[in-house]
């Protein structure tokens, strides 16, 4: 395997876009990240600034403001960068399909690696999708 | 040869790459321990190194309205602590390897790191940045004052400017931090190195939380490697630098090891066991207390005590 890729999947510094969502996955985020599930032992570390991510973890749905936010954001991330959709609404808006305050979906926006379906997921199915994430960067992509 | 021999030392040996290896093992064992206290499993040993070469591999993005110095700035840090490592690697291998005034030297290029971070973010025009530069200016005034004053007291037990006749000094008297002035000085240069290396509860500068991450904010992918390799360099220099000026008596390779781990293990401690304070609390603390201190133990030493 290139060595570039391998180091990638190994350390995955993760930034986390609310892109206007309940907090509920917010929550469940912050499990995966504290010490009941600890993913630092994978290397997948929290960061604070944009420019140091290589993943873009998004919830919610995009609506009108955050809509062109997400997109800046993802132009301002260093490429590769890897998208995450966490939650049902961010994978395909759900209920909210049909409000007048959401003019589309995430991956219409920004192109999506991974969906992570559930209203929250679980850790457990958040750490599955990082996995498949990782195996699909390995192959190469 | 001559020449051949010096390039070796400050690219090789006790210079960049083994300083650089040391360093990063150390910055794990502060994410290994620091996840222990948590109460986690914490990463794998080859951690720091992956994140370096992933960092390598990434692309770099120069802010449009940058100056030149965002370029430049991370070079200057790492050359700089560099240049340290290798004079104090090579004064540890062969107490000859020493020059008159070298200690001022070393005091000089260790402000360099956060001068060049202070430039780096003033240059990239980023308001957070900005905020952060601002506060590593007044960390770097406040931790600066006790911190000579730990070092005079120093020169006045050595009577000298010279590294290794400081440590002859040690080596027949006696280490310094069992001594009134020199265990007050110790502590006193324990706390500024805290803040040297930006760790909590003197990390205002970089406060995850608040400003994001402060001066580094705007950097990404090679630039910010280099920054996370002068931190990590610098992490490995500072302990080495308390050894040599406070318990310089025995510096055989497992007895330095020893105390290299020990000084390490209560830095990473302390920054596990207490919350950051804010900038003026900081200042209040360096250029009170502490400096108040550091002029007791002056006059202790000048006293012979």
């Amino acid at each position: 395997m290139d060595l570039k890729l391998k180091s990638l999947t190994k350390s995955i510094w993760v930034f986390h876009a609310a892109c206007s969502p309940c907090n509920n996955c917010d929550i469940e985020i912050l499990d995966l990240l504290t010490p009941r599930y600890d993913v630092e032992r994978f290397g997948i570390v929290l960061v604070g600034s944009v420019r140091h991510a290589d993943c873009l973890l998004v919830t919610g749905i995009p609506n009108y403001k955050t809509a062109e936010r997400i997109k800046k954001l993802y132009t301002q991330a260093p490429k590769p960068c890897l998208v995450v959709a966490v939650g049902s609404c961010a994978c395909g808006r759900v209920m909210f399909r049909e409000s007048y305050n959401s003019p589309c979906n995430l991956d219409e926006i920004i192109p999506v690696d991974v969906y992570i379906p559930g209203c929250p997921p679980k850790p457990e199915a958040m750490i599955a999708g990082i996995v498949k994430l990782i195996n699909q960067v390995a192959r190469g992509k | 040869m001559q020449v051949l021999r010096i390039i070796f030392n400050y690219l090789v040996f006790p210079g960049f790459l083994f300083s650089a290896f040391i360093g990063l093992m150390t910055a794990w064992l502060d994410r290994k321990i620091t996840a222990r206290v948590q109460w986690r499993k914490g990463p794998p040993w080859y951690q720091n190194f992956v994140d370096i070469l992933k960092l390598f591999s990434k692309e770099i993005i120069l802010p449009t309205q940058a100056k030149f110095s965002f370029f430049l700035s991370p070079f200057l840090g790492l050359s700089a602590v560099t240049i340290v490592a290798t004079l104090l690697g090579k004064l540890l291998l062969n107490a000859q390897e020493s020059f008159l005034g070298d200690l001022i030297v070393v005091i000089y290029l260790l402000a360099i790191p956060a001068i060049s971070l202070i430039l780096g973010a003033s240059s990239s025009k980023n308001p957070l940045a900005s905020v952060g530069a601002s506060r590593e200016i007044k960390l770097l005034l406040g931790y600066e004052l006790p911190f000579i004053l730990a070092i005079l007291v120093v020169i006045i037990k050595s009577n000298s400017i010279k590294l290794n006749e400081i440590i002859n000094n040690q080596i027949s008297f006696g280490s310094y931090i069992f001594s009134f002035s020199g265990i007050i000085a110790f502590l006193i240069a324990f706390l500024s190195t805290q803040a040297k290396l930006g760790f909590v509860p003197f990390d205002v500068s970089e406060a995850e939380q608040e400003i994001m991450a402060g001066v580094l904010i705007e950097y990404s992918g090679l630039l910010l490697a280099i920054f996370k390799l002068m931190r990590a360099i610098l992490f490995y220099i500072m302990p080495i630098l308390l050894i040599l000026l406070f318990m310089g008596k025995d510096l055989s390779l497992g007895f330095l090891i020893l105390k290299y781990l020990l000084l390490v293990i209560l830095i990473i401690l302390l920054k596990n066991t207490n919350p950051r304070l804010r900038i003026e609390q900081v200042l209040k603390f360096f250029w009170g207390p502490l400096s108040f201190l550091g002029i007791i133990a002056i006059i202790l030493a000048l006293l012979g005590l």
